[in-house]
This record gives structure tokens, sequence and C-alpha cells, in this order.
């Protein structure tokens, strides 16, 4: 198991955001975390990126407890909501940031960023500004720049959530084919569920602060084990997925 | 339309409220709306020259009545010169320590959450809802002889008041908000992701700082500085109080241009004023270039 979350609670002023969770994601996997607004997915993601801490239980990266160590040695990329680029620097300079601060040589950046941009097909517009961009290209730099120094676990927080939906499809099949091509570990969290069962691998759904169930999206629609699930998830539209 | 209204607030990088309404309400230009803009516009260009052209001529013009030798005179006086040095001097001082806290407490209010963030926020601005006046009695109390630590100041061989510390001091109270006012809702309007991911990723906080934060609020920092001293080299009431009205050692322009008038000596009063009028227009000048520079 690359991750592993046991007995997790977290509580916001007396709410608790995540109560007893448990689940674990395997090395390669591409993993969603599903579930309604306010069912503590987005804090089980900032809590494996070390940006909230859990009151107690253990977040175990790669066999190593990663409680007490910083967002930034627990190799992690982090794809925030909005993209969060930097919006004062230019697309090749928010890929580069993040090697920049490790100290990494000018070359070495040089090489990664131009590879990244050839990965994303954003080749030629390096130079550009965040504002510049449409929508689907700021998601490939927020994907490229979290992915710039090499993470071994890449966390997306809604990342079609900002996107017009005529191109979100679009964006869904290209992530997916991307994080297939980078083999890297991957946690997604969604409230879409026909982008949960499109894009992910394995499905956690999320509730009250709890997870109701870990499966394939075969097995979370066709055999739900809790009423919350057989509520949420509609097993016509998973049909309709699988027959297109 | 709201798409527009939601596409001109996204591009809106400053998260100026105003720019982003102008931006909104501009590509339409609509024919009806002219009579009700130059109505407006001569509305607004008449109550301008009354209450603020008017009365800038007449101080030029009562400043330069007795001729240029008098206004050189005037200016050139030594008391003048010693009072234009104490008002840049405490108006230097008051940006400093103001930026540097500004800077600060802004920073620490909307990018930390903890108990008393709105109560800090709150007591910043009291400076802007009490009177100078008041503020001045408030260090005369506390820092002169009979105050709560006069007697330590006076055991130290420290003068506060009716000195020159008092009259940075008060300057300092006067325009404490102005930075901090002007940086908190351009920090606030950016979140804290781009924070965040920085950090992610490695980086300090003062690199953060640095190459995230600081690019974000430079037009709202100096703009923040470019008020505070206009209001520090104008403070009347508080620096009034404290100052004791020593001439070449407490006294500031304004005050200067107050001992003048009421000695009835108009023209120099006048031509004093001038270099305030001066200055000010000077710091017009540049609060325009920051505006113009921040679109």
């Amino acid at each position: 198991m690359y991750l592993e979350m046991k007995n997790i609670y977290k509580t916001f002023d007396g709410f608790h955001a995540s109560n007893d969770v448990n689940f674990s994601v395997k090395k390669g996997d591409l993993a969603a975390l599903l579930g309604p607004s306010g069912s503590g997915k987005t804090t089980i993601l900032r809590m494996i990126a070390g940006l909230d801490t859990p009151d107690s239980g253990d977040i175990i990266i790669d066999n190593t407890r990663v409680n007490s160590l910083p967002g930034n040695k627990r190799g992690i990329g982090f794809v925030f909501q909005n993209y969060a680029l930097f919006r004062y620097m230019t697309v090749a300079d928010n890929i580069a940031f993040g090697l920049e601060v490790q100290k990494k040589s000018k070359a070495e950046i040089r090489e990664r960023v131009e590879e990244l941009l050839e990965l994303i097909s954003m080749k030629d517009l390096g130079k550009r500004y965040p504002h510049q961009l449409s929508g689907g290209q700021r998601q490939r730099v927020a994907f490229a720049r979290a992915l710039a120094p090499n993470p071994l676990l890449l966390l997306l927080d809604e990342p079609f959530a900002a996107i017009d939906a005529k191109v979100r499809r679009e964006l869904r099949t290209w992530l997916k084919d991307m994080i297939g091509k980078v083999g890297i570990t991957s946690i997604f969290v969604t409230h879409d569920q026909e982008e949960a069962m499109e894009v992910a691998d394995t499905i956690i759904v999320t509730n009250q602060g709890r997870v109701e169930q870990i499966g394939t999206p075969e097995e979370i629609c066709l055999h739900p084990q809790t009423d919350f699930v057989a509520d949420f998830i509609d097993a016509k539209r998973y049909k309709a997925i699988t027959l297109q | 339309m709201a798409k527009e209204i939601k596409e001109a607030y996204e591009q809106d990088v400053v998260g100026d409220g105003i720019n982003s309404l102008q931006k909104v309400i501009d590509p339409h230009k609509n024919e009806s709306n002219h009579i009700v803009k130059y109505l407006l516009i001569g509305a607004c260009a008449l109550f301008l020259f009354i209450m603020l052209i008017l009365p800038l001529a007449v101080v030029v013009i009562n400043a330069l009545r007795d001729g240029l030798a008098a206004y050189k005179e005037a200016v050139f006086d030594e008391y003048t010169i010693k009072a234009l040095q104490l008002t840049l001097l405490a108006t230097v001082s008051a940006v400093a320590v103001n930026t540097v806290f500004g800077v600060t407490a802004s920073y620490l209010v909307s990018k930390f959450y903890f108990r008393g963030r709105q109560l800090l926020s709150a007591l910043i601005d009291i400076p802007f809802s009490i009177s100078p006046v008041i503020a001045g009695l408030i260090f005369i109390l506390t820092f002169g002889n009979v105050g709560w630590m006069g007697d330590f100041l006076k055991a130290h061989g420290i003068k506060i008041v009716f000195a020159v510390p008092g009259i940075i001091l008060a300057t300092i109270f006067v325009t404490f908000p102005f930075v901090f006012r002007e940086l908190l809702p351009v920090l606030n309007a950016q979140g804290k992701d781009e924070e965040e991911a920085a950090a992610l990723m490695g980086a300090k906080g003062f690199t953060i700082f640095r190459r995230i934060t600081f690019p974000h609020i430079k037009w709202a920092l100096l703009y923040g500085i470019v008020l505070c001293t206009a209001r520090a080299m104008g403070e009347f009431g508080a620096v009034s109080v404290i100052s004791g009205h020593l001439r070449g050692k407490t006294n500031t322009l304004p005050l200067h241009v107050e001992i003048l008038y009421n000695e009835f000596n108009t023209t120099a009063a006048f031509a004093v004023s001038s270099i305030l009028v001066i200055l000010a227009v000077l710091i017009l000048i540049a609060r325009n270039l920051i505006e113009w520079k921040r679109k």
C-alpha cells in the first residue's frame, strides 16, 4: 500500500470533518474521493498534503508515518481547485518554481520545464501569464507545476470544477491519460459521480466525515454496501457510461 | 451579461471592486445615458471648483500678493526651514514605522486565523475614528509630567511631550491605519492558495513573501505609503496638542502656518502654506502615476 489513512479524526470548531477515516491507496492507483459537498473529502486531501493536521490517527506514506513531516517533505504534488497558479509569474516560471526552491541547477530546471511544457502540449506558451490562458490550459499548467519536482503522489482538489462543462469531458480523458503516462499514484476529489466513474480506478465514497465504501466503480455502482451509497450513486448513469 | 461580469471580476488581478465595475459598465456605451453623464460631470466639476480649486488658487494668489521677494523671504525664513525639516522627519518616521507595521499586521490578519483577529483589525482603525486632538491628549496624559509614565521618563531623562519624539509619536498614531487598510483587501482577495502551493513546494516564509505576496501587494503598498505621507505632512490636531509650539524646535509646517496667521502675517502664512500645497500636488501626481501603473 502506498498511502494508508488510519483512524483519522479532525474537527473544526466542533464540526467533525473527519470521523474515523480509514482507507488505503495502492501504488500506481488513480483513486477518487467522492462525496457530497461538506462530506470531508477536501479535508482528507489537505491532511494528506500536510496543509491540515489530523487531531488523531496515522497518515502513512510508503510505510512511513508522516503526520509530523511538513508537506514539502512528503513527496507530494498538489493541484488546487482554482489551480492557484502564481499570477505574477509566467507559465515557465510557475513550473520552475518548485525546482528553484530545491536549488536545482539552471540547466536542469530549463530542461525539466521544457520537457513538461512538451508533455502538456504548451511548448510555445511558456512566456504567457496565467490570466492569458484558458481554463483548460491553466489546469494543464497546474498539473505540470505539481509534477515538476517529481513527486510520488499527486493530489488534485476538484480538478474539473473550474472548467466549462463543454471541455470538461475532454480534459477528463486527457488527465486520465496523462496520469497513466506518468505512472504516478494519484488521488482526486470530486462531487461528480460521473467524473469519478469515468476517471478513477478506485472510488472512496465519503459522507459526513466518514468513508462509506471503497471499491472499483463497478462495485460501488452495482453493489452499494450502505443506504447512503445506494441513494447517492445512480446505477443507471453507470450503465450508461459503460455502454458508451 | 452575467458571464461578462464574472469574467471581468476574474480578470481583475488587483481585486479592486471599482475597477471591475468600470469594466462591466464601460463596454456597453449607452446613448441615453449621455445626458445624465454630462450632468454628473458638471455637478462634480462645479463642486470641485468651489471646494478645492478656488481655495488652492487663493493660497497661491495671497502668497504672491506682496511680490516674489516677500514670498522668498517667508519661505526661506529660518523658522520655516526648521518647521519643514521637522515635518519631513515626522513624515519619514511615520511612513517607515507604519509601512513595516501595516505589512506585518495585514499579512497576519489575512493569512492566519486566530482568536481576536477581528478585534485586532478593529483596533487598528481607532486613529480613523478618534479626533486627532484626543489623540494628542492621550499622549500628554501618558507621557507628560503628570502622566502615567511621567515619573519613569523624568527619572531617565527622556522628554517626549513638547519635544520632537512626541510629534513623531502623534504623527505615527494618526497615520497608523493607512498602509494596513490599503493592503488588507488586496491580501484577502488573493486568498491563501498561492502561498500554500509555494509552501508545499518547499518555499520558505521569506521566499514566499518576496516572490508570491509582494508582487501582488506592491502597488497597494505604494498607494498606502502615499496616502500615509500626505496625511502625515498635513497633520495638525494631534501634533498641535503635543508640540507646545516652540518655534524652531517643535513647530511643524502646519503649526507654523497657524502661528504666522495668528500674528496677522498673512502673506507669510500663505507662502508657507504654498509649500504644503506643492508637496500635496507632488503626492497627487505620484498617486495618479501609481493608479495608472497599477492597471
